[in-house]
């Protein structure tokens, strides 16, 4: 019996001193990776999925639209909108929108501005080809349609 | 008498980390920067006359407001081969009459209408774009992600070495034709 006493001396205590550094460690992960949402989206988001992804590496030069059914359709309606910042616009708002975010940026930088269509997948193609052949009178045509990735089956 | 060091309390250090962890966990989304790029053609100049571009050269892709496919005049419902096709196409260098002349002269053709989802849209345009980025890989003697890798960092040499040897003699001429007007 006394044999088997000793054995449950032993020190079970998970070192708990480095438990600082390891959250510390996710901490900084996280805010490293993230970024904080600037404007609340307010119409839907459900990103569609593809396989030919390419990345965009200067962030500052990428803007952002939104293209979706309002989330809140008892006050804007069923129809697809454009959400630009935090404001709903219509297409033939959007040439002025472009100058304005032209206007952010360095001078010789203005022309590799690049739009990042963030559209629903349920969105209807015409809404999009009318702010598409807006984007071209403006002369923003470095277009992104955002996806998520999708694993392509191995063949 | 020894000076007493004056010690900061450590042992709520990781009560505070994990708070401000807590906070940044709920407060931030992963930036999603990734998508398929196109570029827009300019504005044509007004009366600028239209361009006859050859039956055979165009590879007709049409989806209509049901999200239905026309490939080249004929109903498609099965992808799978959709991708090969346009490969073959691209090509083609007038090996088959009916099929493009040169790369240079392939055009895909792809219209929509204004009722097509923009899921459909993006899973047939990731299909074309996927087309040309093998032809290119292929020609690069890189596979295909290490090519779209390279081709978003131009800055880097190697890179462009890599982009340059794949796309040289294949541009990508895919055009995205005006929607029709048939369901909205």
């Amino acid at each position: 019996m006394s044999k088997f006493k000793k054995k449950a001396v032993v020190k079970q205590d998970i070192p708990t001193s480095s438990m600082p550094d390891v959250v510390f460690m996710l901490l900084f992960f996280f805010m490293v990776t993230t970024e904080l949402r600037e404007t609340a989206i307010d119409v839907q988001q459900r990103i569609p999925e593809a396989t030919q992804l390419r990345k965009l590496l200067r962030k500052s030069l990428v803007t952002n639209l939104y293209i979706g059914e309002p989330k809140k359709t008892e006050q804007f309606g069923k129809e697809a909108k454009i959400q630009a910042d935090d404001v709903f616009i219509e297409p033939k708002d959007i040439v002025l929108w472009v100058n304005r975010q032209k206007d952010l940026l360095q001078e010789n930088e203005r022309d590799m501005l690049t739009v990042a269509m963030k559209v629903d997948h349920e969105a209807k193609r015409g809404i999009i080809a009318d702010v598409e052949s807006e984007l071209r009178k403006a002369n923003a045509r470095k277009i992104l349609y955002t996806t998520m990735n999708k694993k392509e089956e191995v063949k | 008498m020894p000076r007493s060091t004056p010690e900061i309390p450590n042992a709520s250090m990781a009560d505070i980390a994990f708070l401000m962890l807590i906070f940044f966990l709920v407060t931030t989304t992963i930036a999603n920067d990734r998508g398929l790029s196109i570029q827009l053609p300019p504005i044509p100049p007004p009366n600028q006359e239209d361009i006859k571009i050859p039956e055979h050269n165009m590879f007709k892709i049409q989806i209509n407001s049901s999200d239905a496919l026309l490939v080249e005049g004929n109903p498609l419902s099965d992808l799978g081969g959709l991708r090969d096709d346009i490969k073959k196409f691209i090509l083609n260098r007038g090996v088959d009459p009916l099929s493009s002349d040169s790369p240079e002269k392939a055009i895909v053709s792809y219209k929509t209408d204004r009722g097509t989802s923009h899921k459909k849209f993006i899973e047939i345009l990731d299909i074309i774009q996927g087309a040309y980025y093998d032809i290119y890989a292929d020609q690069a003697g890189v596979t295909n992600k290490r090519f779209r890798e390279a081709a978003s960092d131009l800055t880097d040499a190697t890179n462009k070495q890599i982009y340059d040897k794949g796309r040289a003699g294949v541009p990508m001429q895919v055009s995205i034709a005006e929607p029709t007007k048939v369901g909205n």
